[in-house]
């Protein structure tokens, strides 16, 4: 992936975040809370188990759909963090060969089982952490993470890091683009040449944060980044919350898809 | 209005590898003035503004802001009084979004909510930008950025307000918007920029640095004109006044055929 | 390498969860008992710069593909251990939801592999100690080199180990762990030569940078290898419990680490774990009979109940699979009626 290309994706989910649907005006801590639930459902499933994750995908769907997200985002996403997940997940059919009956007459492997178990869980619990980034600003999650009990001294580094992102990815761009300038279409940087452009961004990044330090004692900073608290959970909240809970709670403890499938038989 | 004066003393300041970047500045600005700070790169511009908030503390001489003398102890309270305003307003616009970046400085003026609230509308009306509010500072434009930056300052209501370049990075229209701002506020201005045509248009005194002296003070008008001055300090007459004097030049060396 | 949620069980991430937040808390509290204010927005924008920097590739010698910076060590030489471990672990928080790298459960784990040994172990066992008297470039490269390559070895050994616990993974350990290690061997010596070139480099332009920098920090070198132990031991007690906790939910493939473990093959048989509290808790308030009794009636096809293989009980037949089929056609439906509901909806953003 290009710098241009990797820095436009960020940018587009980031500006994503920023729209106005059902979802997106939900309070950002109920939707941490529902994805971490929803997440920790998922993977809870037992390695051999595909069909009773297949409901589950009710969940990024509905958001998806109700957020206005392009799906074709959250898929192009999937498939660039893919390769660890599908890396190691494919040495299941190689190490484990026994037969599972899915009939009398039909059998599979279940090392294939086992994979396409691991590729369903990577689809569900990427998409949901993308769908939430995707129906919630960055600003309004650190906010949720604060109030939810992590430390504020961490959620400051987290916005600082969010804010400067894309100033220092042009200074980085900026940077390269001059490096690119002066030799001559050469593709490969070596690690001297590569070293210093790292330290030239480094020492401006040092002498940035001197100015903003400076700025933010000229407005009063005293050692303690305090924000206001601006969100509160409402009705659409509560009722956001436990209809997941619901779905995860029926999905998880109840076959759905074998019950479909009965249902079919009559 | 004794709260409303900036005042150096013989400020003489080197940094640690020992340039010396003031070396006997001595000035006082009063009530209302607007002063523009004009110098060639390096001059000691930046470096001079940055001891009107105590980010810089004065290796010899004394700085006066209001009634207070500059020092580590009073440094918190002088910058209730001098809202500095920097040169890149990506360094200036610190908080994820509009909203917290103006209320940043309330909020640490220990305001209550609402109080916070009012001022944060308040200064996001004066520059313009209220609808921007919720916005990341990311998605806005440069002239919007610096418009917000300036709005982040004054929401902290200061008697005097200093800027480093404010207009750098400005298309034409942003910065005719922000001559316009800078023109309607009452407060005490100090700025400093190598934009001569701002300075001339915003401010009634000027003073010129070199070397980290004051190589002149007075009249905007005057020293702006004064193109001998200007040249001997590295910078050259505020581009609206050029076409004037050539013509005036013209017209002389054609008197002077005839 | 992220770990990635798919390969995680919800009990080793949750663990290392816990301990990643443990040690967020314990850094803030650490930096607060004497903070520099300069360091707040210091911390922040080297977050941001390590991503930056992340996004310059250049090319391997010799070899012609390209890598990049991880970031843990120069963080840690720049700001000491622990303002580095926070700075660390928000870069890899924005990575996890900007590009979904592992996902969110193993955010705990990632932070705790690239992060925790790097700077509490690298850093202040092999950086600190061979370059505090010493300060010449060839000792500069050695120590860089040597705690990159420390601080990788020891976080892939830990995506193994978290991988091989979670029992997701077929990929016997030996094997995963050749797979893995030479790996990140070339990675350690990549991520130790930029270090120290980047070190070096601005140490030459820019001495007062470090001198200031590490006058600032007192506390940085208030970790004692003590310390260090006793947290590490605490986490290896919290995830052998929960090793404990979840080793009977999915006991095939974990026999390898409980003979490890445990010194023995078998453990008690013990129903817990969260599908077990699950499924107590559906007993509880079932409303609808358990289907499986429709099943019995449903023919000969849902035989697998009483399979030859009934450790790979898998719930899955041909009526789990038409039902699936039907349930994804339901929801793709539900997702085209919303559309179609909101599209013709005019003024709906």
């Amino acid at each position: 992936m290009t710098f241009d290309k990797e820095y436009f994706n960020i940018g587009y989910l980031d500006r994503l975040s920023y729209g106005d649907t059902v979802i997106h005006r939900l309070d950002p801590r109920s939707k941490v809370i529902a994805t971490m639930i929803f997440v920790i459902t998922v993977i809870s499933y037992g390695k051999y188990q595909v069909i009773p994750l297949i409901p589950f995908l009710l969940f990024p769907v509905l958001l998806m759909t109700l957020s206005d997200t392009p799906v074709m985002l959250i898929v192009k996403k999937m498939l660039v963090v893919s390769p660890f997940a599908v890396f190691i997940g494919v040495f299941n059919p190689v190490f484990d060969n026994r037969a599972v009956a899915l009939s009398d007459t039909v059998y599979i492997s279940a090392g294939w089982l086992s994979f396409l178990s691991i590729l369903i869980k990577f689809a569900l619990t990427i998409s949901a952490a993308l769908l939430l980034i995707a129906t919630t600003s960055f600003p309004g999650v650190c906010n949720a993470l604060r109030r939810l009990g992590v430390p504020s001294l961490f959620t400051s580094q987290l916005l600082f890091l969010y804010r400067y992102i894309f100033v220092l990815m042009e200074e980085a761009m900026r940077i390269v683009r001059a490096k690119d300038l002066k030799s001559f279409g050469s593709r490969g940087t070596g690690v001297k040449v590569f070293a210093g452009l790292i330290g030239v961004l480094f020492i401006r990044t040092i002498e940035r944060a001197s100015r903003i330090y400076n700025a933010m004692l000229s407005r009063g900073f005293d050692g303690k980044m305090k924000t206001m608290k601006k969100s509160r959970l409402g009705v659409a909240d509560a009722a956001f919350l436990a209809a997941v809970l619901l779905m995860v709670y029926l999905f998880r403890a109840y076959d759905i898809a074998g019950f479909l499938g009965g249902i079919i038989k009559y | 209005m004794s709260h409303h004066i900036v005042e150096f003393r013989d400020v003489c300041f080197s940094y640690p590898d020992n340039t010396p970047a003031l070396d006997g500045i001595s000035f006082r600005i009063t009530h209302g003035e607007s002063v523009g700070i004009v110098g060639a790169n390096g001059a000691g511009k930046s470096t001079l503004l940055m001891h009107m908030n105590g980010y810089l503390l004065p290796s010899k001489g004394t700085v006066v802001i209001g009634d207070l003398e500059l020092n580590k102890k009073t440094s918190r309270d002088v910058r209730k009084k001098i809202g500095l305003i920097f040169q890149n307003p990506d360094d200036q616009l610190f908080m994820p979004t509009v909203f917290d970046d103006v209320a940043f400085g309330p909020i640490n003026l220990g305001l209550s909510e609402e109080k916070i609230r009012e001022r944060v509308d308040e200064a996001l009306r004066v520059v313009g930008c209220l609808p921007l509010k919720e916005k990341p500072p990311h998605h806005l434009s440069s002239g919007q950025k610096s418009a917000v930056a300036i709005a982040s300052v004054i929401a902290m209501q200061p008697d005097i307000l200093a800027m480093d370049e404010p207009a750098s990075n400005l298309d034409p229209k942003s910065r005719r918007q922000l001559i316009n701002l800078l023109k309607g506020f009452k407060h005490t201005k100090i700025i400093a920029s190598h934009d001569l045509d701002l300075i001339l248009e915003v401010c009634e005194r000027c003073m010129v640095i070199k070397e980290g002296r004051i190589a002149a003070d007075g009249f905007a008008e005057e020293i702006l004109l004064n193109k001998v001055l200007l040249e001997e300090n590295g910078l050259e007459l505020p581009l609206s006044r050029q076409n004037i004097i050539y013509t005036r030049k013209g017209q002389d060396e054609r008197v002077g055929k005839t | 390498m992220h770990m990635a949620d798919a390969l995680l069980s919800p009990a080793v991430g949750a663990a290392f969860g816990a301990g990643t937040l443990g040690a967020i808390a314990y850094c803030s509290k650490k930096l607060k008992e004497n903070m520099d204010e300069k360091l707040i927005p210091l911390m922040g924008v080297l977050g941001a710069f390590i991503f930056a920097a992340q996004m310059i590739n250049f090319t391997i010698p010799a070899t012609g593909s390209s890598g990049h910076l991880g970031g843990g060590m120069i963080l840690a030489i720049v700001l000491g251990p622990y303002a580095a471990f926070l700075v660390m672990a928000s870069v890899l928080t924005v990575q996890a939801f900007f590009f979904a790298d592992g996902g969110l459960l193993a955010l705990g784990c990632n932070i705790w592999n690239l992060g925790a040994y790097p700077c509490f172990i690298a850093y202040p066992l092999i950086y600190k100690p061979l370059t505090r008297t010493n300060r010449s470039s060839g000792l500069l490269l050695f120590a860089a080199l040597l705690s990159a390559v420390t601080g990788l070895q020891m976080g892939s050994f830990s995506v193994v180990v978290q991988t091989l616990l979670s029992g997701k993974s077929e990929l016997p350990f030996n094997a995963f762990l050749l797979l893995m290690q030479p790996i990140h061997l070339g990675i350690g010596i990549v991520e130790g030569i930029i270090t120290a070139g980047v070190i070096g480099y601005v140490r030459a332009l820019r001495p007062e940078l470090f001198e200031s920098a590490s006058s600032s920090r007192p506390l940085a070198a208030g970790i004692s290898l003590k310390n260090v132990l006793i947290a590490f031991v605490i986490l290896a007690a919290i995830t052998g419990s929960a090793l404990s906790w979840f080793a009977s939910t999915y006991p095939d493939g974990l026999e390898w680490s409980i003979e490890r473990v445990y010194g023995k093959t078998e453990l008690p048989e013990q129903e817990h774990g969260i599908a077990a509290t699950l499924k107590r808790l559906q007993e509880k308030t079932a409303f609808l009979p358990d289907y499986k009794f429709k099943k019995s009636e449903g023919g000969s096809k849902e035989k697998e109940t009483s399979s030859p293989w009934p450790e790979v009980d898998t719930g899955t037949s041909l009526s789990g699979i038409t039902g699936a089929l039907i349930a994804l056609g339901l929801i793709i439906l539900i997702a085209i009626g919303i559309r179609t509901i909101r599209g013709s909806k005019p003024g709906t953003p």
